[in-house]
């Protein structure tokens, strides 16, 4: 049986799911080697027993936490895929700011805002966590592959490194946190 | 005649009164290192050249070489130790390399790169701290500061200017501006200055050259530090 593969984006912008797209023709080659389970590239929505999770993105709302120890609780090897995963990236950026100040000058004092306009309060809306977390600092992380995002090539590097059960390695040029 | 000592089984030939971390770089060997560099005297903070000599602890930047010393270097018990000083510096500060204009030419990320530093491992800090923008020619930003204090030296000793200094104690040390309302456009730094290009790190930075050296072309993306000129 091939070895599954999940993926999710938790408080990241997809760019690192946008590289891993980038191994091009490779993907062919990957998928006869591995099987996609829950990842926005087949949109199944569950995971089940994996044996690697690559995740995307720090926690910043209490939907993340559960999505992440889900992902934890099913995969053998978690991946902190990408600088956000890997220690909060651009939006821990906010991480100095007090909470409530940033959604009150986002929603309510900001100019230009339409009269009467409030800060989102809907109960489908996860809520914000105060700060917004690297996920080593919410669950075990097995490995991580930084970059803004990981090159193509690095992740190709990685995914066949970790594949074959071997501790990733990325040489020069590959490792790079920008 | 130049004696020898031996750095990881090969011969460094050094002359009397050399650092082990002078003679080494001047081999064209790399001694991991933030707070050395080779135009200002040593300050033995950073900690990162911290070799085995004759089976002890010392710095190599204020080491003084002697003949027939037996140093360690690259082994994997000091790179260990390297990458967890790294990993304190890296969550110390607010270090985003994807905005910041060091990225690809900063000594930090490259001396990590080069110690395979994959993750900053303890919980980071996340510190408030604000940027000083008030210079025409020079943005500081003290998000990165990782306090080598080279800018002091050479601001003190190359530019005679002392303009910046270090103060609070322990985990509560931090880079000051030398003027009485603090702000680097109330001294008399200028973009000439040593001071101006001495940072390891993205603190000291010349406004409006942005981008000039795309990502991807810069120092320590084209070499490896270990063979890179200092900067
Ligand atoms: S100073 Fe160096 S390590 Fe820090 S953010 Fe800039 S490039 Fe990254
Ligand atoms: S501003 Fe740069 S040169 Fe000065 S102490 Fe901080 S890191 Fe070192």
């Amino acid at each position: 049986m091939k070895p599954k593969i999940a993926t999710t984006s938790l408080a990241g912008c997809f760019g690192c799911h946008m590289s891993l797209l980038d191994i091009d023709l490779r993907l062919l080659e990957l998928l006869q080697r591995v099987e996609f389970d829950r990842s926005p590239i087949n949109d199944i929505k569950t995971v089940g027993p994996c044996a690697i999770g690559l995740i995307e993105g720090g926690v910043c709302n209490a939907e993340n936490v559960e999505v992440l120890r889900e992902f934890r609780r099913h995969c053998k090897i978690i991946v902190a895929f990408g600088a956000c995963a890997v220690n909060g990236g651009l939006p821990a950026q906010r991480n100095h700011l007090d909470l409530r100040d940033i959604l009150e000058e986002v929603y309510q004092t900001s100019p230009g805002l339409a009269p009467g306009c409030s800060i989102p309060n809907d109960p489908e809306l996860p809520l914000p966590l105060n700060k917004v977390h690297p996920i080593h600092e919410i669950v075990r992380v097995d490995y991580f592959l930084p970059g803004c995002p990981p090159s193509a090539e690095a992740i190709w590097k990685f995914l066949n490194d970790l594949i074959i059960g071997r501790t990733p390695v990325l040489g020069h040029g590959l490792l790079r946190y920008d | 005649m130049s004696d020898v000592f031996l750095l990881d089984g090969e011969q460094v030939p050094f002359t009397v009164g050399q650092t082990v971390m002078a003679a080494a770089r001047a081999a064209g060997r790399y001694i991991p290192h933030l707070c050395w560099h080779p135009e200002f005297q040593p300050h033995g903070s950073c900690r990162l050249c911290t070799v085995k000599a004759d089976g002890h602890f010392a710095a190599a930047c204020t080491l003084a070489a002697r003949p027939g010393m037996t140093v360690d270097n690259r082994t994997a018990e000091l790179d260990d130790q390297r990458r967890t000083l790294l990993q304190m510096l890296f969550v110390e500060g607010n270090h985003f390399c994807p905005s910041c204009e060091k990225s690809g030419a900063c000594k930090l990320q490259a001396t990590a790169y080069e110690l395979k530093m994959m993750t900053p491992h303890f919980d980071h800090f996340f510190p408030d701290r604000a940027v000083d923008a008030s210079h025409p020619d020079l943005l500081l930003d003290f998000n990165r500061c990782i306090l080598c204090e080279l800018c002091v030296r050479a601001s003190r000793d190359a530019d005679g200017k002392n303009v910046f200094a270090i103060t609070g104690r322990g985990i509560k040390s931090h880079l000051i501006v030398n003027s009485p309302s603090g702000r680097l456009a109330d001294t008399a730094m200028s973009l000439a200055d040593r001071a101006a290009s001495v940072c390891p790190v993205g603190v000291i930075l010349a406004k409006g050259r942005g981008f000039v050296i795309p990502i991807g072309e810069r120092r320590y993306d084209r070499q490896q530090i270990g063979a890179a000129e200092e900067q």
